[in-house]
């Protein structure tokens, strides 16, 4: 069929009827049921009304695509009129009186006139955007549109012709002029692609320019261009007032078409030059981008992955490359999906480019999508602060956007950032991991990269799920202490562990990771954690006299968990001698907890296994006499921690652990309450267990003996049996006298649950040891057995 | 300073070379095709067995009197060939590994890119971007 060239009154008087009819709201098809009442409601007899539907196609694709609407809607006005239905009688009727239809359409057409009205003025006002282009959703029909855009356009070119001539495209022919035409759109859609919009986006005038253009035109309608969907509708009102121009773009037959078009023309330059930031989006254009998405990706907050976006974007014809460059700049974590708000931003620049804008080198600001959801869209400016504060130690190396270098530095997932590093490090060699984390800053400054593991870069796809996980874990405050602790202190041993050197520094990487983490838990016990590092590097060597040793507040749990206790017992927390320095000698004996229970599980289990300590702590104060027995602790300590004889404070509070613990399992765990400590204490955790057997190694032994002690006490494997009372033991001779001193009695309380929870992890520790032992020992009494009933046969 | 660097796709043909001094350009052009060589000597000489465990940074592959090449190969055989000017107080390793540890990191961008087809000459700006920093700021 011809194009359909409509006034701009009946362009409205048609979208609403379209609208109307669309109550699916898919903006594609009106449904049948909808669209036969309606032509019902005109008043025509059932044969033409059969007649207008296979005229305009609807029966042929089953469904009333917006062109065949708009096509039988006209046709509507001419059988009204009187007039014969003829395919050409579509655009050669001029003046047609609006199709009139039944009374009870009328209210719902005068609304959607009215508010169509008001949509069309607000077209005006985008450059080239137009919220709901109607025509798009039949576009998207694609080829079934493009089929019925194709004969229209044969029928507009031989229209050009003579309108005489177009008879000959009756329906009869228009099977054929479809699948002629239906070769045309795979081939011609992507060669087309600039001739489509062109036409459309340069002044009407210019669109006229032939019936090639009118194939793009089509064809840009028919994949959902929403650009061309968009620049139609800026341009003229109808997009099929715009398909009509296209087609019969070659020639000026009507009078209204070129009127038609220049109007648009105007307009369009009009609303070109209305543009105050080319790049912002307007409300309407957001809500048109982002029902858009909801097409492709019902979720609002999933992505939509590369291949979809990449058809969905081809339809719009803009040329490969320049449809890449859109790509590259909107996809803003390089992660090959877009979001919502890349796709809004991606949108947005094909449409700008369609209506002639060049492409920005860099994606402007009012496009930049926000790397947090929009909600969160403070916390990026929070996480920027924080970036700051964290970034300064942690050389912010330059990221892609202005908010990435801060995303990457709030990490304060250490654990990723590991994972990170294990995948670079497939990249290079493991070494090179932490310089690859600086390239984008200071490439020539690979050691500082190297001892600074700070994870500065992270690959965009890890950006964008480690900024997912910010958000998680920035909602989640549950957990805040202990994982981010954890991390800080898992930095703090790496660091010690790759570089061995920086120990300030890797706390004051983890003082950045904490600090970040502030955002996203609690500040205060970030500050803790931090302050509880930066204590430890300081005080350790304060701590080499170790008073009245401060039994350490709390068994070891050192970063996990106990960041609260580290606040309020600055000696546990530390768990290096910074939580000694906190304590005052004297420290009042405090009930000992339930010794049984171990120090935090979490901490004994872990790898590090050193908090554990720290719960056994406040159970050390009740027994004054532990005091007496540091040597032990000492020992225990030592051989828990095996090195670090620098760490006498730790060692104190260790000392009474090891009295404590020397044989519960789990007071190895808890003993080591500071991080060094506490690796040792996973380390020695076997060698604890020896220890329990030997409760009381030689008592006040320096530190540097723990290691021997240590190994004395492994080989002594025995009673574990006493480890429960020694655990006990240790336990209560923890004292809380540190954290009583100075701290809050609310401080205390929570340092003694905290206390309590490492008591119940030690004693199930304690309890699993023993049922361990009771195996052993039977089998031992099973094999002696067997032994014994051999032996005979051998005297023999 | 690199002088010219050159992406090279799975079967040994330019995805992407550019060198700094135009004049040269030939020269380097012949330079990087002639190191395609080295590079897959080094790859086979690593064996089959250790294709998983196969280092990605193959190093200096080959100096001249005025300048050095380095090559980088991926796990799906694109290579990177660099080509330094030996007049440059040597930049050290860790400088070229970074350099192709960037470049890795922006071809994968590139590849993320759905309307990039792979096999197809690289034209994306942000990858132009790159190299052209690279190329200047090593010096």
């Amino acid at each position: 069929m011809e194009g359909l060239t409509l006034s701009d009154a009946e362009q409205k008087y048609y979208s609403d009827l379209f609208s109307y009819c669309d109550i699916e709201s898919t903006k594609k098809v009106a449904s049948n049921g909808r669209v036969v009442e309606l032509f019902r409601a005109a008043q025509l007899p059932n044969e033409v009304v059969l007649q207008i539907m296979e005229l305009c196609g609807a029966t042929r694709l089953g469904y009333f695509g917006r062109s065949q609407f708009y096509i039988a809607l006209k046709l509507v006005a001419v059988a009204q009129s009187g007039l014969p239905l003829r395919v050409e009688s579509i655009n050669t009727v001029k003046d047609l009186p609006l199709p009139r239809f039944g009374a009870s359409k009328n209210e719902q057409e005068s609304r959607h006139t009215t508010s169509y009205s008001s949509d069309t003025e607000n077209q005006g006002s985008y450059s080239g955007v137009i919220p709901p282009p109607p025509g798009r959703v039949q576009v998207k029909k694609g080829s079934v549109s493009h089929d019925a855009v194709q004969p229209r356009t044969s029928t507009d070119q031989q229209e050009s012709t003579s309108p005489v001539v177009s008879p000959q495209q009756s329906p009869p022919t228009s099977p054929h002029t479809w699948r002629k035409h239906n070769r045309h759109p795979s081939g011609g859609n992507n060669e087309r692609s600039l001739a489509g919009p062109g036409p459309f986006w340069s002044p009407f005038s210019e669109a006229q320019t032939g019936s090639s253009a009118g194939d793009a035109v089509w064809s840009g309608h028919s994949p959902p261009p929403p650009q061309e969907n968009w620049v139609s509708f800026a341009d003229t009102p109808p997009t099929s007032t715009l398909l009509a121009m296209h087609p019969a773009s070659v020639q000026d037959q009507t009078t209204v078409r070129t009127v038609a078009s220049a109007t648009t023309a105007n307009e369009i330059r009009r609303q070109s030059s209305s543009y105050d930031d080319p790049w912002k989006i307007t409300d309407e254009q957001r809500q048109y981008y982002v029902n858009q998405f909801k097409t492709i990706q019902p979720d609002l907050n999933g992505f939509i992955p590369g291949s979809a976006a990449k058809e969905f974007f081809t339809k719009s014809k803009l040329p490969i490359l320049e449809l890449s460059h859109i790509w590259e700049l909107s996809d803003f974590d390089k992660d090959g999906a877009l979001t919502l708000d890349e796709f809004c931003a991606a949108f947005h620049l094909v449409v700008a480019r369609k209506n002639g804008y060049d492409l920005p080198e860099k994606l402007p600001e009012s496009l930049m999508p926000k790397l947090i959801d929009l909600e969160d869209s403070a916390d990026v400016g929070d996480q920027s602060g924080e970036v700051g504060y964290s970034g300064s130690p942690a050389e912010a190396p330059p990221s892609k956007s202005p908010s990435m270098p801060s995303l990457n530095q709030t990490w304060p997932e250490l654990n990723q950032s590991s994972e990170q590093w294990e995948t670079f490090s497939e990249r290079s060699s493991s070494s090179q991991t932490l310089t690859q984390f600086d390239s984008n800053i200071a490439p020539a400054d690979p050691d500082t990269a190297i001892v600074h593991p700070v994870p500065i870069r992270m690959t965009p796809s890890k950006i964008h799920m480690q900024e997912m996980e910010l958000k998680r874990t920035g909602s989640d405050h549950t957990n805040p202490t202990s994982p981010l602790l954890v991390k800080p202190s898992d930095l703090s041993e790496e660091n010690k562990i790759n570089s061995s050197v920086k120990f300030v520094s890797g706390n004051t990487v983890a003082d950045g990771y904490s600090s970040s983490d502030s955002f996203t838990s609690d500040p205060e016990q970030i500050g803790n954690a931090v302050t509880r590092q930066r204590s430890h590097s300081g005080t350790s060597p304060d701590n080499t006299a170790p008073p009245p040793p401060p039994p350490r507040p709390h068994p070891s749990h050192s970063r996990s968990s106990s960041l609260d206790m580290n606040r309020t017992f600055p000696v546990t927390t530390g768990q290096q001698q910074a939580g000694v320095v906190a304590h005052p000698p004297a420290v009042p004996p405090r009930p000992q907890p339930s010794q049984v229970p171990g120090p935090h599980v979490h901490r004994p289990v872990d790898a590090e296994g050193l908090i554990t300590h720290t719960s056994t702590s406040p159970q050390q104060i009740p027994e004054q006499p532990n005091f007496a027995d540091f040597s032990q602790f000492e020992v225990f300590a030592a051989s828990n921690v095996n090195e670090e004889p620098d760490d006498e404070a730790e060692k104190h509070p260790e000392v009474l652990q090891v009295e404590k613990s020397s044989d519960p399992s789990g007071s190895l765990r808890v003993a080591k309450t500071d991080g060094r400590i506490e690796e040792k204490t996973a380390a020695s955790a076997p060698a604890n267990v020896g220890k329990s057997t030997t409760p009381l190694a030689p008592p006040p032994k320096p530190i540097r003996r723990r290691l021997k002690s240590e190994d004395e006490l492994r080989p002594e494997v025995d009673e574990h049996s006493q480890k429960t009372g020694v655990l006990a033991a240790v336990l209560s001779s923890q004292p809380s006298i540190p954290r009583s001193v100075g701290k809050d009695k609310k401080a205390i309380q929570a340092s003694i649950r905290r206390n309590k929870e490492t008591n119940t992890v030690l004693a199930r520790l304690n309890s699993e040891l023993q049922q361990q032992l009771k195996d052993v020992l039977e089998e031992r009494i099973s094999l002696e057995v067997q032994l014994e009933q051999l032996r005979p046969f051998s005297h023999l | 300073m690199a002088v010219c660097i050159a992406v090279i796709a799975k079967e040994n043909y330019p995805l992407y070379i550019r060198s700094i001094p135009a004049e040269q350009e030939l020269k380097f052009h012949y330079t990087v095709h002639t190191s395609l060589d080295v590079v897959d000597e080094k790859v086979s000489a690593m064996g089959k067995a250790l294709v998983d465990q196969r280092e990605l940074y193959l190093g200096l592959l080959y100096p001249t009197e005025d300048y050095k090449v380095y090559g980088y190969v991926t796990n799906s055989k694109v290579k990177f060939v660099m080509v330094v000017d030996s007049s440059n107080t040597a930049l050290r390793d860790n400088e070229i590994r970074s350099m192709f540890r960037k470049l890795h990191n922006s071809y994968t961008d590139v590849m993320c890119n759905p309307f990039y087809n792979p096999g197809d000459r690289i034209h994306s700006r942000a990858f132009d971007n790159m190299v052209t920093s690279m190329m200047v700021q090593v010096c």
